[in-house]
């Protein structure tokens, strides 16, 4: 067990001490340059990965951020005369600030979506080429590097080029295993697969997202001023081509964009391969046939080599019997009372989409430790209270407080780390996450700052609590509805919420699982929490709540005592119509 | 500051050049808006009937009109080929963009072997004629092209909003899965819809023989701007493309006429930016 998994550490330690040292071998400097150029694609189609594999937004413009770090380079180098090396970390800070300014427009409209992101950013090449061609940086006429004094790292140019884009790749892999084991990375891979629940989870979704837009526009600039020193003379229309793109996305997308480690085995499998039609006097036909390739393998392989190897192996590990994680028996502590204090308080609060006023003047207060029950007719409002109070919606007038601060208008995150955690009503795991990862998530983000083995923990515990233990592993797909439901409880429970907003976790369970969900809520309360649950199943309501709430067209219709709500003629009115009501 | 004439002219000729990316718009408004993707390729195929018109023309002398009328039935089974691989593979949107665009580049390299890397230019008696109103000059073949984006932008708009299979359709687009539970054959009109797109495509790529001067790497010249014009014109909406296409080609015009025309290509993205940022309900 521990051999094969200290095999690929292994390997690797071997690979970067062999080409660490190829250059002493004093090989032909074709093998430089050929090696140089695999270093080159693997370092740009990585950093492409971090924004467009990882979070799933996909850039047509990495030939912008690299076209910006290699002019840098160049104009810095011939027109400022300042020394290559030095040339490097700005090549790497103006793209990344490019970046920042771009995605800061861009990752502002909520209803962006990807294919607008790949358009605009293909859009934004042709501007950047644009001002480039038509200022002094080049002029239309290209720049020379020749006269550029090449740092004397080793003895020939070809095998000073080939150690620094060797260290420029073996730094992009770094940076992008770090990312992928990192907060940050946990977070972008949530934002691939559901950015609203990611949000909701607690994940700054926005400052993530601009993170690694900076990041990966930094890295694919630094590599472009290597570059700039490698091809030594500079045009617009050979740096903004749209290969650049094409390549990066293949690579990345053969090998496995959202896997750290995939965009190299695309880039080094696509370069040898250009390579040898180049090398043959086929270039054209070699564009033609990589564009084929990419074609077959997003029809084939949407997911990418490294992935699909990995899924395949995670199947053959299925099939061994696994003793679960988690401890199954949650122990159920006696109910707490309920508090005197408002933990929730809504005052005057209303929501308008354009004509329709979802919710008007909603004044409600939740104890501290109690359990609302908030029912109504469909479209009352009642989820439409759970999506601004969770910061889904902003309010379009009155206030929220939870725990005395106002969050009427605070993002979805900021309020997730106020301790206020929700349910979806259809639910909506992360679906390229296990169970495990899921909830972790759940623990990372919306929790107290914790150790990732205390979150690990946390987790499992929740796992074990709503009697997922054994699934730990599993993919969202592989659960049934009853099982998803208890994943979204898990979720929003390893946050350790002071509020927890339920939006009908009972509908589609039947009898036994409703018997069992409701003794899980009791449980929850219990430990502390305080809950306020959307539901239309009334035996439900009536059992837990210890006071109702009944929504009617966007207004509190009636609060109180369960039995007493329910009783009323008014409530009974809006639910059956006025004939049952006597 | 240029003389009102010279703005007016400036004005005018952006207008009717606008046209051209109205019309290359149309096609890929339809199929984004109402079918959920995104045809990178239909620069390609523009391209294509661009040069397979200037083929006709030069060596066969087959009036444009008449190689338009093969070339548009032709581009319509290619436009209904792709979406055979789109509808059997269920490719999403961001899955169709990566397809098209190798299909496109593909495409370019095939123009390339066949046609090289050098520029080609089909002379026709047409090209150089004009009207003259007031101290304006209108040329014909970008009027022609003008009227015709008009008409059909016209018709199509007219269809969708008329006729039971542009509600079909609309429908279809915002949940498939509802639209066939009230009957609609989706897949049948998107293939409709899809070869409808390639053949504006081919009409397009007509006027772009007439008008422009050909070469393989000018499929993406037009790529930034039209993507622009079709996301300002509201996705799906085939006058607005247009009308969008008329506001980025006079505003590209007016900025050439005042600025230099260098700078043309920086306009259409500040509008598409500005329109972005204002983000009004309709985008």
């Amino acid at each position: 067990m521990t051999a094969s998994r200290d095999l690929p550490k292994l390997a690797a330690v071997l690979a970067i001490g062999v080409f660490a040292f190829l250059p002493m071998a004093r090989l032909p400097a074709f093998y430089d340059s050929f090696l140089y150029l695999i270093f080159f694609w693997i370092s740009l189609s990585t950093s492409w990965a971090l924004l467009s594999g990882f979070a799933g937004y996909f850039s047509l413009g990495h030939a912008a951020f690299f076209g910006a770090g290699m002019y840098t380079t160049a104009v810095l180098t011939t027109k400022f005369e300042v020394p290559f090396l030095l040339t490097l970390p700005v090549a790497a800070v103006l793209p990344a600030l490019l970046a920042v300014g771009i995605g800061a427009v861009v990752f502002r409209l909520r209803r962006l979506r990807g294919e607008l992101f790949a358009l605009l950013t293909l859009a934004v090449t042709f501007v950047i080429a644009t001002i480039i061609l038509n200022t002094p940086i080049d002029g239309g006429g290209g720049v020379f590097m020749s006269a550029v004094p090449m740092p004397r790292i080793l003895g020939s140019p070809s095998s000073t080029l080939y150690v620094l884009g060797f260290g420029m790749c073996l730094l992009t892999l770094a940076i992008a295993w770090k990312v992928a084991h990192s907060r940050l990375g946990m977070g972008l891979f949530a934002i691939h697969d559901d950015e609203d629940v990611a949000e909701a989870k607690g994940v700054p979704t926005f400052r993530y997202k601009l993170a690694a837009f900076a990041l990966s526009a930094g890295i694919a600039g630094a590599v472009g001023g290597v570059h700039a020193m490698y091809v030594g003379f500079i045009t617009v229309a050979g740096t903004f081509e749209l290969t650049v793109p094409l390549y990066v996305v293949l690579m990345s997308v053969i090998g496995g964009s959202r896997s750290w480690f995939g965009p190299a085995i695309g880039a080094a499998f696509i370069t040898t391969l250009l390579y040898a039609f180049i090398s043959g006097g086929e270039a054209m036909v070699g564009r033609a046939i990589v564009g084929l390739i990419l074609i077959l393998s997003i029809l084939w392989l949407p997911d990418g080599l490294v992935p699909a190897v990995k899924k395949w192996r995670a199947r053959r590990g299925a099939l061994m019997p696994r003793k679960p994680v988690a401890d199954v028996a949650p122990i159920v502590p006696a109910a707490k009372p309920v508090g005197e204090r408002a933990l929730l308080q809504v005052r005057g609060a209303s929501k308008r989409f354009g004509g329709l006023q979802a919710l008007s003047d909603v004044d409600l207060d939740v104890r501290e430790g109690e359990i609302l029950g908030l029912v109504g007719p469909n479209g009352s409002g009642k989820t439409t209270l759970i999506n601004v109070i969770s910061g889904f919606y902003p309010l379009s007038g009155g206030t929220i407080t939870v725990d005395g601060a106002e969050i009427g208008r605070v993002a979805a995150h900021d309020i997730a780390r106020r301790g206020v955690a929700r349910t979806y009503q259809i639910p909506r795991p992360f679906v390229n996450m296990t169970v495990l990862e899921n909830v972790i998530l759940a623990a990372t983000f919306g929790g107290p700052t914790r150790r990732a083995a205390e979150n690990r923990d946390e987790a499992l515990h929740w796992i074990g609590f709503t009697g997922l233990a054994g699934k730990e592993n599993v993919l969202p797909a592989g659960l049934n509805l009853h099982e998803r439901k208890f994943l979204e409880l898990a979720r929003a429970l390893a946050a350790k919420p002071k509020l927890l907003l339920l939006d009908e976790v009972l509908s589609g369970l039947n009898p036994a699982e409703v018997d069992n969900a409701i003794r899980l809520v009791r449980a929850i309360r219990a430990q502390g929490a305080t809950i306020v649950f959307v539901e239309h199943l009334m035996r439900a309501v009536v059992e837990l709540s210890d006071r109702i709430a009944v929504l009617n067209e966007g207004r509190l219709f009636a609060l109180g005592l369960p039995r007493e709500v329910m009783r009323d003629p008014r409530v009974v009115s809006i639910y059956l119509g006025k004939a049952y009501a006597a | 500051m240029p003389s009102a004439t010279l703005l007016g002219q400036a004005l005018i000729s952006g207008v009717l050049a606008g046209g051209l990316y109205g019309l290359l718009a149309m096609g890929l408004s339809l199929s984004w808006g109402l079918l959920r993707l995104v045809n990178l390729s239909h620069f390609a195929l523009a391209f294509l009937a661009a040069y397979l018109v200037y083929e006709l023309g030069t060596n066969y002398h087959v009036e444009p009109w008449w190689s338009a009328a093969m070339i548009v039935p032709a581009m319509f089974a290619i436009g209904t080929a792709q979406h055979w691989l789109f509808d059997k593979f269920q490719v999403n949107e961001l899955a169709s963009l990566l397809i098209t665009f190798s299909f496109a580049v593909i495409l370019e390299v095939a123009i390339q072997l066949y046609w090289t890397a050098d520029f080609r230019r089909y002379e026709t008696e047409y090209s150089t004629r004009s009207i003259k109103a007031g101290p304006f000059y209108i040329p014909v073949l970008e009027l022609t092209l003008c009227l015709v984006a008009a008409v059909l932008a016209w018709g199509t708009w007219l269809w969708l909003r008329r006729t039971y299979v542009g509600k079909a359709l609309r429908a279809a687009a915002e949940d498939p899965g509802i639209a066939a539970a009230y009957g609609v054959d989706h897949k049948k009109l998107a293939y409709l819809l899809s070869g409808i797109g390639a053949a504006y495509a081919g009409i397009a790529g007509t006027f772009i023989a007439l008008i422009a001067t050909l070469a393989p790497a000018q499929i993406w010249t037009y790529l930034g701007v039209v993507f622009a014009v079709v996301i300002i014109g509201r996705l799906g909406n085939p006058m607005g493309a247009l009308l969008a296409g008329m506001l980025v080609g006079a505003s590209e015009s007016l900025a050439q006429a005042v600025l230099s025309p260098a700078w043309s290509p920086v306009v259409s993205f500040s509008i598409l930016i500005v329109i972005l940022l204002w983000d009004p309900e309709w985008l």
